[in-house]
């Protein structure tokens, strides 16, 4: 990039002559190969990451085999070891972080793209991208000191009262546990959501809105059926970027889940996580196969994120075909 | 100009490099524990020997096995002894054993917070045991009642916390818990970090404490240096010999000197439950791991240096970071052990 722009004020008078432009060429094709290895190294990374990740946990791979997935015991000091509770947790939280953060983000995402005035809309997105930057041990922080008090003497009890016939709400609320780790996470992956999806909105064309106000709809007709569905992958992707980082976030939600192995229907239980798991135990691993144990959670971990981005993926080439199909029609 | 930076230049290098080959760069690892202590010690000791610069990385206490084991720093450190398999393993790698040094000595305190509660609680073994397998549910459960007269304890339920993180604190307690219930010690066993039966995990001694402090009828454990600094309450703990201690520096030095007549050559030890009416039943030795042999003769006698210093003078730094300090007899143990290092 750095050689090719470098070479272009040169070119200013056209002099046409071969050698000069045999060497811009030059330049381009440096530039190109510079870039080229830049980009695979992202490849290479991620490959190396998987070897490693699978070369140290061949232990726990040969003597758990898939049952690896399957058993939900996990006793270091008897070295037996499964990851379903693990799985179980980094699922739901990451369920219920995007159930509450993916209609609130979008909304706002909304107000502050279309209906807010310019001056409005910019210093929020300036608080927003504040939020985005703060260090997820800060919302842990928070998590503990407000969410999981407020969990205990209000949340759970009005949830109970309301919906308290549903096996989702039911048990004790210690405070800690699937439905806070969510609700932590809703508040941290909130500002991705609102900030990718506002400068998808804005840089939806001025015609698509102009035309649809020229056809006599109202300004939110031609925000909801016209503005959104053409931003639609974008918004998307917003909600997938949001959706990996909940996945993956370690601290926070080690803080506030309660970090108890064990499978449960109730949201006030308390669970585990990948992430939180491997950030707990990690250093004071004793044996080698609790440390590799952890490590082939690890793994568990980038399957499950590559899975789950591979299905954002075909959800999105599937939904802008059918958008363009009834667009066509 | 450019001849005068060049000059200065290599004056600086030639002044770097002397520097460079004088002090004595020597790197350990391991448990967490014991950090504060390690880092005064250090630093003291280089100001008496400036030649000599001892690196510490609290990385945690399998950390430590791990890497000393694997040759990539001088010593270890850890708040368990190594097991037998793990001595073997770096028997193997080595050709040679490995050496355990206890330094300082720690404890674990019972704490919790029970609403119109406000009495120093009791608490035997056996109830401790039944908190932590989900026997014992209620806190006016016989088990605990009958230590606590005159308490009134409420029909609620126990909330049960314990570590998240593997930690030797959690070795400590529930290798406590191993010798005064059998039913812990085939259930449960001892470790950085068991299976617990029950309960929430909190990340670190703060995650317990606000765990505990956030949640009504709760109980949690966390080492006393860090009960002591952040002026956390916590219960008494019946001894071996059945009374009540409280945990202090006293009453943990207490319970290494009753186990220090029976000490092994090895001082791979665990003073859980230890003998004696003075006593605190949940201590721990904390060690330095050292290998036997060293090909490096300068770094071998910088280490038997630092131990012996660390044995006497470094004692006296103990107690105000609430340390327990080493019992005579395992300190006059230890002299006489550190002459195998070779």
């Amino acid at each position: 990039m750095a050689t090719a722009s470098a070479s272009l004020p040169g070119a200013g008078p056209v002099s046409g002559s071969r050698s000069f432009l045999s060497r811009l060429r030059d330049g381009d094709e440096i530039a190109r190969l510079i870039t080229f290895v830049f980009a695979a190294t992202v490849v290479l990374i991620s490959v190396l990451l998987v070897l490693e990740l699978w070369r140290d946990s061949a232990m726990p791979r040969h003597k758990f085999g898939f049952a690896f997935f399957r058993t939900t015991t996990w006793d270091p000091v008897d070295g037996d070891f499964g990851a379903l509770p693990f799985i179980y947790g980094t699922l739901v939280t990451a369920a219920v972080a995007l159930v509450i953060a993916v209609p609130l983000g979008i909304g706002a995402a909304i107000f502050l793209a279309e209906l807010a005035p310019p001056r409005v809309s910019d210093t929020l997105e300036f608080f927003i991208d504040l939020l985005a930057a703060v260090p997820s041990v800060i919302y842990g922080v928070l998590g503990i000191f407000i969410v999981v008090p407020l969990m205990r003497q209000f949340i759970a009890p009005s949830l109970k009262s309301i919906l308290g016939f549903l096996p989702l709400f039911k048990g004790p609320a210690y405070g800690v546990g699937f439905l806070t780790a969510g609700i932590v996470l809703a508040i941290m992956i909130i500002p991705y959501i609102i900030s990718v999806s506002r400068e998808v909105l804005l840089s939806v064309p001025r015609d698509q809105r102009e035309a649809a106000l020229a056809v006599g709809s109202t300004r939110w007709e031609s925000t909801w059926k016209v503005v959104v569905p053409f931003a639609r992958s974008g918004i998307m992707g917003s909600i997938f970027l949001a959706l990996a980082r909940s996945l993956g976030e370690t601290m926070a939600v080690a803080m506030v889940i309660g970090n108890d192995p064990k499978i449960s229907m109730s949201l006030f239980a308390p669970g585990y996580s990948i992430a939180a798991v491997i950030a707990n135990e990690l250093a004071e691993a004793t044996s080698e196969l609790h440390t590799q144990s952890l490590i082939e959670l690890g793994l568990v971990l980038f399957l499950l994120t590559f899975v789950l981005n591979g299905l954002a993926r075909i959800l999105i080439v599937v939904t802008s075909q059918r958008g363009a199909g009834r667009a066509r029609a | 100009m450019k001849r005068i930076a060049g000059i200065l230049l290599v004056v600086l290098g030639a002044a770097a490099g002397v520097l460079w080959a004088d002090a004595l760069s020597i790197n350990g690892a391991g448990a967490t524990f014991p950090n504060p202590i390690y880092t005064k010690w250090f630093d003291e000791y280089h100001k008496k020997n400036p030649n000599i610069q001892i690196n510490y990385q609290s990385i945690g206490s399998g950390g430590g096995i791990k890497q000393v084991t694997e040759g990539t720093v001088d010593f270890g450190a850890s708040d368990g002894p190594m097991n037998d398999e793990q001595l073997k393993a770096y028997q193997d790698k080595h050709g040679s054993p490995i050496l355990h040094f206890p330094t300082v000595l720690g404890a674990v305190v019972p704490t919790y917070n029970i609403p119109g509660v406000n009495a120093t609680l009791n608490f035997s073994g056996e109830a401790l045991a039944g908190i932590y397998l989900g026997k014992v549910t209620k806190w006016n459960d016989p088990l605990i009642a009958d230590a606590n007269k005159g308490v009134k304890l409420p029909s609620e339920d126990i909330v049960v916390v314990h570590r998240a993180d593997g930690s030797g604190t959690s070795y400590c307690f529930t290798d406590y818990l191993s010798k005064v219930s059998e039913e812990w010690k085939t259930k449960v066993g001892k470790g950085t970090s068991p299976n617990w039966p029950v309960g929430l995990g909190g990340k670190g001694n703060e995650g317990v404490t606000g765990t505990v402090k956030n949640t009504p009828n709760s109980i949690g454990y966390v080492e006393l240096i860090y009960a002591e600094a952040n002026k956390i309450p916590y219960g008494n703990v019946k001894n071996a010999d059945g009374v009540f201690m409280k945990a202090s520096l006293a009453s943990v030095t207490a319970a290494a000197s009753g186990a220090a007549k029976d000490m092994p050559d090895d001082f791979r030890v665990s003073i859980t439950n230890a003998k004696g009416k003075e006593a605190y039943p949940i201590s721990t030795f904390t060690w330095l791991l050292i290998p036997e042999k060293f090909t490096d003769t300068a770094k071998r006698d910088a280490i038997k240096g630092f131990v012996t210093w660390m044995l006497g003078d470094g004692q006296n730094y103990t107690e105000a970071l609430s340390y327990a300090r080493l019992p005579k007899e395992v300190v006059a143990k230890e002299k006489k052990a550190l002459a195998e290092i070779q």
